[in-house]
């Protein structure tokens, strides 16, 4: 009991969490990209095929399920930037505040994206 | 697996995420423009229909996406599963096959569209 609580307070804070967006963000993408794929494939049958699925996008509800893939792409690409820097650039002490840049910047192309889409 | 190919998958991970960081932002890019007004199949046709740039773009594209995907999925799934390694490679080796399958089949139907 006493370590599990150990266990979870060692790893409460900024960069254990941005490590869990990174990883989670990363298996919904890539389990999102048959869906992805296949949805521009119709495009092959014809353009009317793509535009009925488009329309169904228009519902309120996928546009918000949308929002939520953008901010997760967002926070993947910054997050995975951040990495590469930690791995491939001499240490600065600017890195010490990626983690809150990526948010930053994520929740902020999401934000865009739901401006554009309403 | 032999620590020559997981070291030569680390190394595959980490280019492919060099270009998918060029390669996300230009996509960010242009779903938060293409999204003003409404996505019409017609305007995704018209931009890639022929176009010889975005059709390499979207092609380095969706292999780097497929192979980072699959390897990144293959490192989750070794380090958080009890499921044999043998097993994980195997769904890593199929799964970056039917993403580039897949990824391809659309870029090139958009390409050449109409033809």
């Amino acid at each position: 009991m006493r370590r599990g609580r150990l266990i979870a307070a060692s790893r409460n804070h900024p960069t254990y969490w941005a490590f869990v967006v990174h990883r989670l963000s990363g298996v919904l993408l890539t389990l999102f990209l048959p869906a992805h794929f296949y949805v521009l494939s119709l495009a092959i049958r014809g353009e009317a095929s793509l535009d009925g699925f488009l329309k169904w996008t228009d519902n309120p509800l996928v546009k918000a399920a949308e929002t939520g893939l953008i901010i997760l792409l967002a926070a993947h690409l910054t997050g995975g930037l951040r990495l590469l820097a930690l791995e491939f650039l001499p240490w600065r002490d600017w890195q010490k505040s990626m983690v809150a840049l990526s948010g930053g910047v994520s929740v902020a192309i999401g934000l865009l994206f739901l401006l554009n889409a309403f | 697996m032999s620590a020559r190919v997981d070291t030569l998958l680390w190394l595959m991970q980490r280019a492919s995420a060099m270009i998918l960081g060029v390669a996300v932002a230009v996509h960010l890019g242009v779903i938060v423009r293409a999204v003003r007004g409404g996505v019409t199949a017609h305007e995704i046709i018209e931009r890639l229909q022929g176009n010889t740039a975005w059709f390499a773009f979207y092609v380095v594209f969706a292999a780097a996406v497929a192979v980072h995907g699959s390897i990144g999925l293959r490192t989750v799934l070794r380090e958080m599963t009890p499921l044999p390694t043998r097993l994980i490679d195997s769904v890593t080796v199929i799964l970056v096959i039917v993403l580039i399958s897949m990824g391809w089949r659309a870029v090139a139907g958009l390409y050449g569209f109409g033809t």
